[in-house]
């Protein structure tokens, strides 16, 4: 089997649209994501610096509540805080909303796939209020810029990024040999972020690492940390000092930033790293169980560019094993709401960014019902990927249901059902979901009926 | 237009989906093959329960000093007392007779290994990680299902995860059923017809849609309210708005009722509402009656199967002894563990007692906890499913140390 712009535009992209064509060949699908980002330019998410700025805004209401002595004080105080909050999830929606714009309206969907699978890879959330809403902003700062670069690149901006260094406590380990650790001798290593980089983010599990690895790489990580009002700082005082042994490297405790970027610069262009990503872009992009010959590929070309991204997307999109007409992999819910508003055609003005009780209505109630509350995986494993997982008799009844009632919320009018499956699926609309949409009684039942076909939901 | 109740209506489409029940789940094979005939329900409180005021230690000599803030004067002591010593809050209070017939306990003092930090994130996952380590390394899978995992002969219907949230308690590779009364379908005659051709040819879409369609029944059955049925979108929407989810609170445990009386053993869900920053004699009210709704709607609704259930709640953490500056209190250590059921051995605050002294508190502000939270669970493990006790220490809560039976059921 080889390429053809409808099953690009579904397996590799956010799905087909009635407006935006889908890809003509791999070239032109290699061409746009090394191209200008037209859907970031279109659609605007910030970085982190809103997000650092609110917290501060929400830390400040949060003190003053809580000095707060009298019933006038304290019941002002309450109001302020309450209002700091809401307007703080008011603006997360508007970034949530941009995320699934981009969805909906970009050019170029294998780039916002990308992003996802990225930062799915690199999973990291807020476990503070305000930090709790930053999942847009994390993507857009550490993920999105290198997507198309070196996998070494990705992994540097990952790791030490604020909010992973907060989310795997990197913050609070500190070299017990190191001035802050012998001022404090009873705060210590903390191994937690040292064990997913080498577990999830880049050996893998079955890797070739021990315990001393772990450990070792720990104190090499000592002098990551940040705080809230210049972002990123390296902590001297906090660095394990000494040579430290991880894998066959050899990096000095003393050597500050450059040490770690050497560490993770070795780490990153390893084989077992090679067969860690190849694996799991297959399992992400092609199916559950994909053709050991393409995970070989992409394997190769991993090792043979030391992880030049663009290369193995080539690797991955030029192999017959990634076109088979076989069922794909099912949609996570992310992708099953975004392809249904890209098949919709939902504008910006559809969308009710600012109104906080639709976005929970429309989007953020019904993506945890289907098993994806948005940016909360429940481990820094990040989502599953087995089609098992997403569709549970509960799950699926979450995407029925979103299917048949929110696409009339979102569009005044909804497309003809008949005219709706072509859109919606083009050639590859099985017989059945033809039927069933002529069949229908109503034109919301037609379209969710066709949003809910196996077809529509699998890639 | 002419409207029915919403109960004709799903009288009709319960007949329909009979019919179609074909799915491997749903065959009587699976439905023998339960491992245990006794009913553990597993319920997280999220938020840090204060367990100080959910079972008042009133006879403690300082307790008016440190919680009087809290207390309604209008409150008849004597009607909430439970053993001279301790008093249920009035939250609680439509528990007594389960208290006095002996079906109702409490674990005083008692806390998961997560310390000092006590930020819920945490706190949640190690509670129901169940590994006793901080770490996220140590949270891929949830304590209930490594017990699902080593016995022999669990089925997806042997534990049901309930509720919109996905749950770490229940993470892990034994499979294990999930259903929220709020993903409930209301489809149409000839929707679920469409719907079951649009699906047919796919066996994994097929058989979810059969059983979703099987299980929004037992989901909303108990509704009465009128519903258009010319317009099935806006019942469906009703079921996604917020004012249907305190109805689905208990719509939890009903539905969790329904499959214990068939071949589910171990149902699992959450309750949130409890941390009381603010407030809290307002607040916590509301949070309790909740739990005791819950637990009496489990009775009711189980029958005779009550008698061989027991219901255990817990928390991530207990709160601050003191009352704060805002009427409420801060995250804490030591907590409350609550236990119901018919094969309990009730009528009990089973608690090595640390009492309220400034010496006595754990870093001079929190309830000091005294037992593992974890030990109790593992010895109703122990006593209902007959578990190995090297299973509980080794697989379900590695590294505990089970210690002394509590004697927790009969």
């Amino acid at each position: 089997m080889s390429f053809t712009p409808e099953r690009a535009a579904i397996r590799f992209g956010c799905g087909l649209s009635p407006k935006h064509a889908a890809p003509a060949s791999v070239g032109h699908m290699l061409g746009a994501i090394a191209g200008r980002d037209v859907a970031a330019e279109t659609f605007p998410i910030p970085g982190m610096d809103p997000v650092y700025s609110n917290l501060l805004k929400e830390r400040d209401a949060r003190r003053a509540y809580r000095k707060a002595r009298t019933d006038e004080e304290i019941e002002a105080a309450n109001k302020q805080l309450t209002q700091v909050r809401r307007s703080l999830r008011i603006e997360a929606g508007g970034w949530f909303g941009q995320t699934l714009l981009r969805r909906a309206q970009t050019p170029d969907g294998f780039r916002e796939r990308l992003v996802a699978f990225w930062s799915d890879h690199f999973t990291a959330q807020g476990k503070i209020q305000a930090l709790i809403l930053a999942q847009a902003n994390y993507a857009e700062e550490a993920i999105r810029p290198h997507i198309t670069g070196r996998f070494a690149d990705m992994l540097r901006a990952a790791i030490t990024h604020p909010l992973m260094l907060h989310y795997l406590d990197q913050i609070t380990s500190i070299g017990p040999n190191s001035r802050a650790g012998k001022r404090n001798p009873d705060r210590g290593l903390n191994e937690n972020l040292a064990r997913e980089v080498l577990e999830l983010h880049t050996l893998g599990v079955d890797g070739p690492y021990t315990q001393n690895d772990v450990r070792a790489f720990a104190k090499l990580l000592t002098g990551l940390g940040f705080d809230f009002k210049r972002g990123f700082a390296f902590r001297r005082a906090a660095s394990e000092p000494g040579e430290h042994a991880i894998l066959d490297g050899r990096y000095n405790g003393d050597g500050g930033l450059d040490a770690v970027h050497a560490a993770l610069e070795d780490l990153a262009t390893h084989p077992a790293t090679a067969r860690h990503i190849a694996g799991k872009l297959a399992v992400h992009f092609v199916g559950d169980s994909p053709d050991p010959a393409l995970v070989h590929a992409l394997e190769t070309r991993f090792n043979e560019t030391s992880g030049d991204l663009m290369a193995v997307y080539e690797a991955l999109l030029t192999h017959p094993a990634a076109w088979g007409s076989q069922p794909g992999n099912v949609k996570q819910p992310l992708d099953f709401i975004g392809s249904s508003l890209r098949a919709l055609d939902v504008q910006p003005r559809q969308m009710p960014m600012k109104r906080l009780g639709r976005m929970r209505r429309f989007f953020y109630d019904p993506l945890t019902l289907m098993g994806q509350t948005w940016g909360r995986p429940t481990g820094p494993d990040g989502w599953p990927e087995a089609d098992e997982d997403w569709i549970t008799p509960a799950r699926l009844a979450a995407r029925l249901q979103w299917a048949m009632f929110t696409p009339l919320r979102l569009r005044r009018t909804l497309p003809d059902p008949r005219d709706f499956v072509d859109v919606a699926l083009g050639g590859l609309a099985p017989e059945q979901v033809r039927f069933a949409a002529k069949a229908a009684e109503t034109r919301p039942e037609g379209v969710g009926i066709v949003l809910s076909s196996a077809a529509f939901q699998r890639m | 237009m002419t409207r029915h109740s919403r109960r004709s209506f799903l009288t009709r489409s319960l007949a329909l989906g009979c019919s179609m029940a074909a799915s491997p789940l749903m065959t009587p094979v699976t439905f023998a093959s339960a491992p245990w005939d006794n009913r553990l329900v597993v319920i997280i409180l999220r938020g840090g329960l204060d367990g100080l005021d959910a079972v008042r230690p009133v006879g403690a000599p300082e307790f008016n000093a440190l919680r009087g803030g809290l207390l309604n004067t209008a409150e008849d002591p004597a009607a909430l007392d439970l053993d001279g010593f301790f008093a249920l809050h009035p939250g609680l209070s439509d528990l007594m007779p389960l208290w006095r017939s002996g079906q109702l306990s409490f674990a005083h003092a008692v806390s998961t290994p997560y310390r000092d930090k006590r930020s819920h994130f945490d706190g949640q996952d190690i509670l129901e990680a169940g590994t006793g380590a901080p770490g996220l390394e140590h949270t891929r899978n949830g304590w209930l299902n490594r017990l699902l995992s080593e016995v022999p002969g669990a089925t997806a219907e042997t534990a049901f995860a309930i509720g919109r949230q996905s749950m770490l308690l229940t993470k892990g590779t034994a499979p294990v059923s999930d259903w929220s009364p709020e993903a409930s379908l209301v489809l149409s005659t000839q929707a679920e017809r469409l719907l079951d051709l649009v699906t047919h040819d796919d066996p994994l879409f097929r058989d979810a849609l059969i059983e979703a369609i099987d299980l929004s029944q037992s989901g909303v059955m108990n509704l009465d309210e009128e519903v258009d049925t010319a317009d099935m979108l806006n019942a469906m929407q009703d079921m996604a708005k917020p004012a249907a989810r305190g109805k689905a609170v208990t719509q939890i445990a009903s539905f969790a009722a329904s499959r214990l009386k068939m071949d589910t053993r171990i149902a699992a869900y959450s309750l949130s509402g409890f941390d009381t920053h603010a407030n809290q004699s307002r607040g916590i009210s509301r949070a309790l009656t909740q739990i005791a709704d819950n637990i009496l709607t489990l009775k009711a609704e189980l029958g005779p199967v009550w008698g061989k259930t027991t219901v255990v709640a817990m928390t991530e953490f207990g709160r601050t002894v003191r009352v704060n500056g805002t009427g409420g209190t801060d995250h804490g250590t030591g907590g409350l563990m609550i236990m119901a059921g018919g094969a309990l051995k009730g009528g009990r605050v089973v608690t090595d007692w640390p009492g309220l002294s400034e010496a006595a508190l754990y870093q001079g502000r929190d309830l000091m906890p005294t037992r593992d939270l974890r030990a109790h669970a593992g010895w109703i493990m122990r006593g209902l499913f007959g578990l190995d006790r090297g299973l509980i220490e080794n697989t379900v809560f590695p590294g505990l140390d089970l210690g002394d039976n509590p004697g927790l059921l009969l």
